[in-house]
């Protein structure tokens, strides 16, 4: 049989797609941070608890009034975008004048909060979430069994993050967008409401993490303090990518979760701890991340 | 999360008699529990063990009628060992705790177990699992209460080896609990006549098992064998399902589940499990009359057998305290030791010299849906072992208190 580094080749092919699904988790949600991160130069510390409210909410839609993943898969989203929206407008936008680390701050603290009173509520051993009979089970490629799920997970995923990005880089909107963070006042005087335009922003980018949570739900616990796991992974993407930089999120996001997969085939032990080598690596010679411009 | 927890709970000053006994230090018998609060452990611990705590005090000074003054306070130690002991070292010290009880993780409780010998307290684990702690790490301020390593490896290990499951993989937790049951797992494996192909370490609080499922999977081994516990076994277990190992004819061996991961997972992903604890709810009257109890008492939570096994130790301490007058550290343990232990939910049972409790154990396996007729009816019992077989023979474990 043909080897790779020592491991059988179907083995190896197994483990990156494996890799490649973890991916798209990690893009997703980096995604939404270097969206918030971009556009409004906060740094997003709510991200895990949001992500996991969307899994939530996919949870109490099922059990509470039945209401299944595809629809959840859109209310889920909507729902706890809106609650985004409530903490911009109550909250975040006091911020915007004084230092990233108020932002932080202030994020981080709800973050606990949220989490608490999930757990306070559910215990930790998490709820079940089935997964949806159309995608259930799976096929077999001859050198792996890749359930049909997750298959789903990395194509819907995909699609998610290269539209954001084509929506920010490449439309009318985008560049109002991107106009408005270089310079808002100039934009606010070409009559575009900025304030409004930020919060919509910032409600898309938690938008995009409750997505991320119903899509993780079936696959994981919903537990309320799966984001916590999760938030440091996908911030040590974000700070790799480069802060802001959306195209650099959704590379880094599947690539490290290749390069993590990898590490659970020949060094299991150091999975948990690889990306965070990666990240001081590429601080010690790109500060800015691999695709990050230098402030 | 960060900051230290300290959920300090005044309880039980009951019984309002002023002569506190002249040998309990600053008149109050301060019993802390310390485990994992908010992680992944804290289903099967968690702020569950507190309100059994108070639970054993409540029962002991109304049956007993004892003078005693108790209180009960917890704290979070986040799954580090470093944290764990601070903890330890500073209720020791600035707030005069005299025993701690349950600390899940033996990680944890191995540098807990440390300091409590250095300060000649008492600590009574329920949570950890290592076979080491009655082993060469014995102390003789620690009882090892309720199960351990080398108790599950050999209630669940010999029951699948005897049903054919003779090659093992093992995805085992990453610290010194996972790598105690996976030793004494496969030398039970061995010594039935089966062997082991592989093992994979996987760190601690894991969210993706596919990647070790999948090299378990290609090992072609009849069995994998899940050495970890709490969040960790209920994401193999779940994950394995959706990767069609069972489909595929290997079966999965949970080597420690507890009552809420079975809860967590449902019944459809975790029935036919076979698995060891030595308490289940629905045992006798007596179990089911407390789990009721303790039910209406912590939100409708059924007791998982780490939530018996702190009421019951605390019980024990208790006794142990009003009948060496003192609540010296070493003092108590050596009289814990000599005392036989009795209570409503472990029956009968005794404390060797190396620490470890003795009672029976049993095999349960987790039904079928179609047989669950009540909230929480998971298990059937397949066998009971007796006290005597359940554990691991006093002379074999190393421990230098053996004499």
């Amino acid at each position: 049989m043909s080897e790779i580094f020592g491991i059988p080749v179907q083995a190896f092919m197994g483990q990156l797609l494996i890799g490649l699904i973890n991916g798209s988790f990690y893009a997703l949600l980096s995604l939404g941070l270097a969206v918030i991160f971009g556009l409004l130069n906060i740094i997003n510390f709510t991200h895990g608890a949001q992500y996991m409210m969307g899994a939530f909410c996919a949870y109490l839609l099922l059990n509470k009034i039945g209401i299944g993943y595809w629809p959840a898969l859109v209310i889920a989203p909507v729902i706890v975008g809106v609650t985004g929206v409530v903490i911009e407008r109550t909250m975040l936008k006091r911020l915007y004048s004084l230092d990233h680390l108020y932002g932080l701050l202030l994020t981080f603290g709800l973050a606990l909060i949220i989490q608490g009173l999930f757990r306070n509520e559910y215990g930790t051993s998490g709820q079940p979430y089935a997964m949806p009979e159309a995608l259930s089970g799976g096929r077999n490629l001859g050198f792996m069994f890749p359930p049909n799920y997750r298959a789903w997970v990395i194509a819907f995923s995909l699609v998610v993050c290269l539209a954001t990005w084509f929506t920010i880089e490449r439309t009318k909107l985008g560049s109002y967008l991107r106009a408005a963070t270089e310079n808002p006042v100039l934009v606010q005087a070409f009559g575009i409401n900025v304030p409004r335009m930020i919060t919509l922003t910032y409600g898309f980018g938690v938008a995009l993490a409750a997505l991320a949570g119903v899509m993780a739900g079936p696959i994981y616990q919903v537990s309320p303090q799966m984001g916590a796991d999760l938030i440091i992974v996908v911030f040590a993407v974000v700070v790799i990518g480069g802060m802001g930089s959306i195209m650099g999120s959704i590379v880094t996001g599947f690539s490290l979760g290749v390069v993590e997969g990898l590490t659970k085939v020949f060094y299991p032990e150091a999975s948990n701890t690889v990306i965070f080598v990666i990240m001081a690596i590429v601080l010690l010679f790109k500060p800015a991340g691999l695709f990050g411009k230098e402030r | 999360m960060f900051a230290i927890r300290k959920l300090s709970a005044a309880v039980a000053l009951a019984l309002a008699a002023a002569a506190a006994q002249a040998q309990v230090s600053d008149g109050v018998v301060k019993i802390g529990v310390l485990n994992d609060m908010s992680s992944l452990y804290a289903d099967i611990g968690g702020p569950g063990s507190v309100v059994a705590a108070k639970m054993a005090v409540e029962d002991y000074l109304k049956a007993s009628k004892s003078s005693l003054k108790v209180e009960v306070i917890s704290a979070d130690h986040q799954n580090k060992p470093d944290v764990g002991s601070q903890i330890a070292r500073q209720w020791y010290d600035v707030d005069k705790v005299d025993v701690i009880v349950d600390v899940p993780n033996s990680g944890v409780a191995l540098a807990v177990s440390q300091v409590t010998r250095d300060k000649a307290k008492a600590f009574l684990v329920t949570g950890a699992a290592s076979a080491d702690l009655t082993g060469k790490a014995c102390s003789p301020n620690t009882i090892h209460w309720l199960y351990d390593t080398w108790n599950l490896a050999h209630g669940t290990g010999s029951a699948v080896v005897k049903t054919g499951g003779d090659t093992w993989f093992f995805i085992t937790a990453d610290y010194a609990f996972g790598h105690a049951l996976e030793r004494d797992t496969a030398e039970v494996v061995k010594a039935n006549g089966g062997k082991v192909l592989g093992a994979v370490r996987a760190p601690l609080n894991t969210q993706d098992f596919s990647s070790f499922l999948l090299q378990a999977q290609s090992s072609k081994a009849k069995v994998i064998g899940l050495a970890n516990a709490g969040g960790d076994t209920i994401n193999s277990i779940k994950q394995a399902a959706e990767f069609g190992i069972v489909k595929g004819g290997q079966s999965l061996a949970g080597l420690l589940v507890f009552l809420s991961d079975v809860h967590g997972l449902g019944l459809d992903k975790a029935q036919g499990l076979v698995l060891t604890e030595t308490f289940y709810w629905d045992l006798n009257p007596a179990t089911r009359t407390w789990s009721k109890r303790f039910a209406s008492l912590d939100g409708g939570k059924y007791p998982t057998m780490n939530h018996a096994g702190v009421y019951s130790a605390v019980l024990h301490y208790l006794k142990a305290v009003d009948a060496a007058k003192t609540d010296d550290g070493t003092k108590v343990i050596a009289k814990m030791k000599e005392l036989p232990t009795d209570d409503a939910l472990f029956g009968k049972g005794r404390v060797r010299q190396d620490g470890r409790k003795i009672h029976p154990a049993y095999l349960f396996e987790v039904k079928k849906p179609s047989e669950s007729k009540y909230p929480y009816d998971y298990y059937k019992l397949r066998a009971t072992i007796p006290a005597d077989q359940a554990f691991r023979p006093e002379k074999d474990g190393g421990c230098p208190l053996v004499k």
